[in-house]
């Protein structure tokens, strides 16, 4: 049904991951994709693919919602790989007329791939495992410094959130503003692409409208609630580390040892 | 003790054209003067257009007025220091359920409120169950409120507010978008916290069903309170209140029509029971 998209895609299963703290996880997922940029060497890549590998393990996401969001670069990865098998300086391998394949083409287009797959498999973990509200919030106090350079942080995240909430709901009169206007003989299907945007326009005048009222009410209870603001709000789920916070942050620092380690002395 | 005072009020609508030159002046409110006595359960009935969203808007500080001044227990709404003391004493209650919840979750919706006035988290979590538990929405408390029905949706708006402790709740025709169900579940809601947590209740409705129950009914037009009384004082009043565009409840309407044609029933019928009362002797009698 139209109501139950989500987004980012969140894999509700309880696991030690799902239970971390967003900003764990996002702190993390940073960590994560620079140590792939650190590695340049196959032992990295071995400590990479383990650290993804267990971690994939203990989120217990079923493989095939991971392979997914792998579809979406499907071209950008062939299109990377080829570039770097045939397009690098080297020893000749095969020549395929005007194209030749190297050693070293081979071991930068294999590194390549691998490092786009886990930059991924990597960031979709954190959102199938973080419902979007808990990424706010992490965003929310992990950006608490840029308050002091006069950024709104907490106005940001509270509009972010606000957004989600009401992504459904204007996706539902979406539907109902289209079937109301198909009953008055509206044409969405026919014509060319130019054709088609121009009839969308009876669709986005009334949305926008909409919008702007649903903003006015919406602004109007957040007032009557006494809503002024980040300043003097208490959390009703504040964010606390707990000792598996802890624990994450001690097997990451391990890990980005162990890369920048293995990319220095082997 | 008055929970709620206003002395000479007046609001205008002002609708100026593009040079910011006033092009029509429409007044909602006209040198009203209330009472809302605290605990009582008050009905404020109206045409469209006759004022009542606009004196409630008044009373939460959402709007202030052009002249006179309004009390919420002592605090003048137009005293910008204590305008959060107003808020949280009076909260309010509006008609379109999904514009007023803010939270992605019920719980966290209802916690909204006591965030933004400071109050620490256990607390909070104390006074989010207290809420749910009182509008009956306990069950539903993890869920999403796209998913639920409008007078679920209006019950967790109840809540909201229920969670900063008001002394009174306006409702602004919180039933004009819900189902017969729906309206059927939030009034006795708004009843239940009338006779249980003792709240002072505003209830701005122009459905004549919902205030043969209240304490007090207000009847509003243009601007003014034309008619002020116990339910039963006002709906006896039938050929006045056609006057002001306001319709009866059937039963009231039926029996009035056959007082009419001679029928020797009582002064002012409320409910189908009543009716049946006073009938069923005259039709054995025939």
């Amino acid at each position: 049904m139209i109501r139950d998209i989500t987004i980012g895609q969140y894999y509700p299963v309880e696991s030690p991951v799902h239970r971390l703290d967003p900003r764990t996880k996002l702190f993390g997922t940073l960590v994560y994709i620079i140590s792939l940029f650190f590695a340049d060497n196959i032992g990295c890549y071995a400590a990479a693919t383990l650290f993804l590998g267990a971690v994939v393990h203990l989120s217990r996401v079923p493989l095939r919602f991971i392979v997914r969001g792998l579809k979406a670069i499907v071209f950008l990865l062939l299109l990377s790989v080829s570039f770097n098998l045939f397009l690098t300086d080297g020893r000749t391998l095969v020549r395929l007329g005007f194209l030749k394949i190297t050693d070293n083409g081979l071991r930068l287009a294999f590194f390549m791939g691998l490092r786009l797959m886990y930059l991924v498999i990597g960031s979709s973990i954190m959102t199938l495992t973080t419902t979007p509200n808990q990424l706010t919030d992490g965003l929310e106090k992990s950006l608490g410094f840029l308050n002091r350079l006069r950024v709104p942080v907490h106005e940001i995240s509270m509009m972010m959130s606000i957004a989600l909430r009401f992504i459904p709901i204007l996706v539902e009169e979406t539907d109902k503003i289209m079937k109301a206007q198909m009953a008055r003989g509206a044409d969405f299907e026919s014509g060319n692409l130019i054709q088609r945007a121009k009839n969308m326009i009876p669709i986005l005048v009334p949305l926008f409208v909409s919008a702007f009222r649903r903003a006015t009410d919406l602004a109007m209870a957040m007032e009557a609630r006494c809503y002024r603001g980040g300043s003097g709000r208490t959390k009703m789920k504040p964010l606390h580390y707990e000792k598996r916070d802890h624990m994450a942050y001690a097997v990451l620092a391990a890990y980005l040892i162990a890369v920048i380690a293995i990319r220095f002395f082997f | 003790m008055k929970i709620i005072k206003a002395a000479n009020l007046v609001f205008d609508y002002i609708r100026r054209n593009e040079e910011g030159e006033v092009e029509d002046v429409n007044r909602a409110l006209d040198h009203l003067n209330v009472e809302i006595e605290k605990g009582s359960f008050v009905a404020v009935l109206g045409h469209n257009g006759s004022g009542k969203s606009t004196l409630a808007k008044l009373i939460n500080g959402i709007l202030l007025p052009a002249e006179g001044t309004v009390w919420v227990s002592e605090m003048d709404t137009a005293d910008e220091e204590r305008i959060w003391d107003v808020r949280k004493t009076a909260g309010m209650v509006f008609q379109n359920p999904d514009n007023q919840i803010i939270g992605n979750i019920v719980e966290e919706d209802v916690g909204f409120g006591p965030e933004n006035i400071g109050v620490p988290t256990e607390e909070i979590w104390k006074r989010v169950d207290e809420s749910l538990r009182a509008v009956g929405m306990t069950m539903y408390r993890k869920r999403s409120p796209n998913r639920l029905s409008g007078g679920q949706k209006q019950r967790v708006a109840i809540a909201g507010v229920m969670a900063m402790k008001p002394q009174c709740i306006v409702l602004d025709e919180p039933t004009a978008m819900l189902d017969p169900n729906g309206r059927r579940d939030v009034i006795r809601t708004i009843h239940e916290l009338n006779r249980s947590e003792g709240i002072t209740i505003l209830l701005i409705t122009h459905y004549m069903e919902e205030v043969i129950d209240a304490d007090r009914v207000i009847v509003m037009d243009d601007g003014k309170i034309v008619m002020d009384g116990t339910p039963r004082e006002i709906f006896s009043r039938v050929e006045e209140l056609k006057n002001y565009r306001m319709d009866v409840p059937q039963v009231t309407e039926l029996s009035w029509e056959l007082r009419q044609r001679g029928v020797p029933l009582p002064e002012c019928i409320l409910r189908k029971e009543e009716l049946l009362e006073a009938l069923l002797p005259l039709l054995k009698e025939e």
